[in-house]
């Protein structure tokens, strides 16, 4: 794979590219616009960004989004992590296979029937709906994504280790988190990032399974937009795409790394 | 005493001569009274409908090393997984110094393992691998620290206590699995392949290591490996194992001069297979031989049987081609002797195989050393030659 730079090849990149990232940018750089009306330029100014700081609707919705990713997140790690340990170790047994499949099917699932189907399922049980059913909500999500990073992982990881732990004296669970876990930490890691990410952008799953007092970001972005572009809202979706930026920049060189160091074992 | 063993297996003929004089050799199985450390009773592993071990009965004594070898899919492994602790036997019984071991899990048995992988913590540093088992025993940390250092001794390792694994070399790495496997001083070492990974230079020398480091210490080792050359090197005795079940259990010299089979003849060493007949039993100097038929052959061949073999069962002479003489001439004495032509000369610097076509078309190979220059050989391709061997050279195999 030595190709040529050709004049060709630079063009497409860059309408690739810029078909990509130009909206983004245009966002970008207005959230920097001293003017209030979002399509004319005025010099450049910070002012929406202190300006959102005394937004306390949006500061109250960023700290539940933020609350609702960590919990999530976490939990999607913890059951993403057992999940692909279960698949991976368990050997084979008659459904397997559905198994495995099953786990990972809501990563192709539309959103609004994942949405629905939940919503639904709420109702049903008479589970009041808040931050808590979000929650929810998302790990059923991000456990998923943890489960695919994480068992990626673990196929390639030398089950002697985990007998050698045990040929040593460790029991069981001893093994498990003095040499396994170890071992897998950053791909976990990677998991609880991308579930994290996840979470946060999140609009459609959260507007069906949220209820009063547990508005999220995008949920209010969403509703402010309606009321017409502010260039507040633009400062703040800037933070919102450095958060996930840094998130899944950080995810893949966990990822990275990991592989880098399964590679050294020779 | 281990030394010596080594020393007497070097020997030709069988180095398990009973006990009693004047130097005492290694040789526990010959003792009646000895107690074996590991003693396998019939002991079967199935997998689904693959028969993995099938009733193997075996004793191991205490500061032997035990070679388990095979081709790959014989069982070795499995049998080693068992002792570990790793596999759990279908049927049949696993006794450590008498007591079955059955219903203890891996982490309570006082056997340690080092793995064909290696199997080191990519997380931890050299020494914390080897301090890793110790550290989940009740030693106080004082001795664990002493311990550990006493381990980077015996490997030489001291001076990469603090390297990671993956800033080591493949012989560095195999070193520090086997320094973890020794750190808490198991009755009993099991190693599997734990050369394979190494070159074939390194190999011999590491294989000197290993036999050194099991005399120093006493400790009963149990390797598996599918090396026929690294088991007749490290091991007091080797089970050389066939579609799980034990073909023989014999010291390294024994296994080569006797085997019982085709196979154990076939799988350790180069021979020659010459499919016959047997005949009746014979006296010479005081020792018993068997007369062997070729069909098409008048001659009367002359060999040892390491079972009885009743006459005329159809059976084969497995001669080895380093102890068939080639001439140009028939000799006079020869109680064993062919006649053909030299189909192939295979030179290897040292030695000179020369593949002979015998007259029903099958080839016998004879192996001389080359201890003269190759211009000054007398026998080339084509020319009629004769083959011979004395009594003692070839076994008469039934099975």
């Amino acid at each position: 794979m030595n190709t040529r730079f050709t004049w060709f090849n630079a063009t497409a990149l860059a309408f690739g590219f810029s078909f990509l990232y130009l909206p983004i940018l245009l966002l970008v750089i207005y959230s920097f616009n001293a003017s209030k009306l979002v399509t004319v330029w005025a010099g450049f100014s910070t002012k929406w960004y202190g300006e959102l700081l005394h937004n306390q609707a949006m500061l109250d919705a960023a700290w539940v989004t933020l609350r609702v990713a960590f919990l999530s997140a976490t939990l999607s790690a913890l059951l993403g992590t057992m999940a692909a340990y279960v698949l991976v170790r368990i050997g084979r047994f008659r459904g397997r296979s559905l198994f495995s499949g099953m786990i990972y099917s809501p990563l192709v699932m539309p959103d609004v029937i994942i949405g629905l189907s939940l919503l639904l399922l709420f109702i049903a049980l008479g589970v009041p709906r808040g931050m808590m059913t979000v929650v929810l909500a998302h790990t059923t999500i991000g456990m998923c994504y943890a489960a695919v990073v994480v068992s990626s992982r673990l196929v390639s990881f030398d089950n002697s280790l985990e007998e050698a732990a045990l040929d040593l004296g460790c029991s069981p669970l001893d093994a498990f988190f003095s040499v396994t876990l170890p071992i897998i930490a950053p791909s976990v890691v990677a998991g609880w990032l991308l579930a994290f990410t996840l979470s946060m952008d999140d609009l459609v799953i959260a507007s069906f399974t949220t209820g009063p007092g547990a508005t999220t970001l995008p949920i209010k972005i969403y509703s402010a937009i309606r009321l017409g572009v502010s260039p507040e809202i633009n400062a703040l979706s800037t933070i919102l795409i450095a958060i996930v930026a840094v998130g899944v920049i950080a995810a893949t060189l966990m990822q990275s790394r990991v592989t880098a160091r399964g590679g050294d074992q020779g | 005493m281990n030394q010596q063993a080594q020393v007497s297996d070097r020997q030709p003929g069988p180095a398990a001569r009973p006990s009693g004089g004047p130097t005492k050799v290694f040789a526990p199985w010959t003792e009646a009274d000895a107690k074996p450390l590991v003693e396998f009773v019939d002991v079967r592993k199935v997998f689904g409908d693959f028969t993995a071990v099938n009733g193997v009965s075996l004793k191991i004594y205490p500061r032997e090393f035990f070679a388990l070898l095979g081709p790959s899919g014989c069982g070795k492994t499995t049998l080693l997984r068992m002792l570990a602790g790793f596999e759990t036997p279908t049927s049949g019984k696993i006794l450590l110094d008498g007591q079955d071991i059955s219903g203890i899990p891996a982490n309570r048995r006082p056997i340690n393992m080092m793995f064909q992988s290696y199997a080191l913590f990519p997380h931890l540093s050299v020494a914390a691998n080897i301090a890793f088992g110790l550290k989940r025993s009740a030693l106080p940390r004082q001795e664990i620290a002493g311990r550990t250092e006493e381990m980077l001794q015996l490997v030489q390792m001291t001076q990469f206590a603090h390297r990671k694994p993956h800033q080591l070399s493949g012989g560095q790495r195999q070193r520090v699995a086997l320094a973890r496997a020794l750190a808490k001083n198991p009755k009993l070492l099991l190693l599997d392949e734990p050369l394979g990974a190494l070159d074939a230079k390194l190999r011999e020398q590491t294989q000197f290591e290993l036999m050194n480091i099991q005399e120093k210490l006493g400790t009963t080792f149990v390797i598996v490996t599918h090396d026929q050359e690294e088991a007749m090197t490290v091991s007091s005795r080797i089970g050389l194992m066939s579609h799980g079940s034990l073909a023989q259990v014999a010291t390294p010299p024994q296994i080569y001069e006797n085997p019982v089979s085709r196979f154990v003849a076939d799988f350790i060493g180069d021979v020659n297979i010459i499919e016959g007949k047997s005949g009746g039993v014979i006296a010479r100097d005081g020792e018993e031989f068997v007369e062997f038929h070729r069909p098409g052959d008048e001659s009367v061949f002359v060999a040892r049987a390491s079972e009885p073999v009743a006459p005329q069962t159809d059976c084969c002479l497995a001669v080895r081609p380093e102890k068939i003489a080639v001439t140009r001439e028939k000799p006079a004495d020869a109680a064993n002797a062919l006649t053909g032509h030299v189909h192939d000369i295979a030179y290897v610097g040292n030695l000179s195989t020369y593949h002979v076509r015998l007259a029903d078309g099958s080839i016998v190979k004879a192996q001389e050393a080359n201890r003269r220059r190759i211009a000054n050989r007398e026998i080339t391709w084509e020319d009629e030659v004769w083959l011979s061997w004395t009594p003692g050279a070839g076994v008469v195999l039934a099975r």
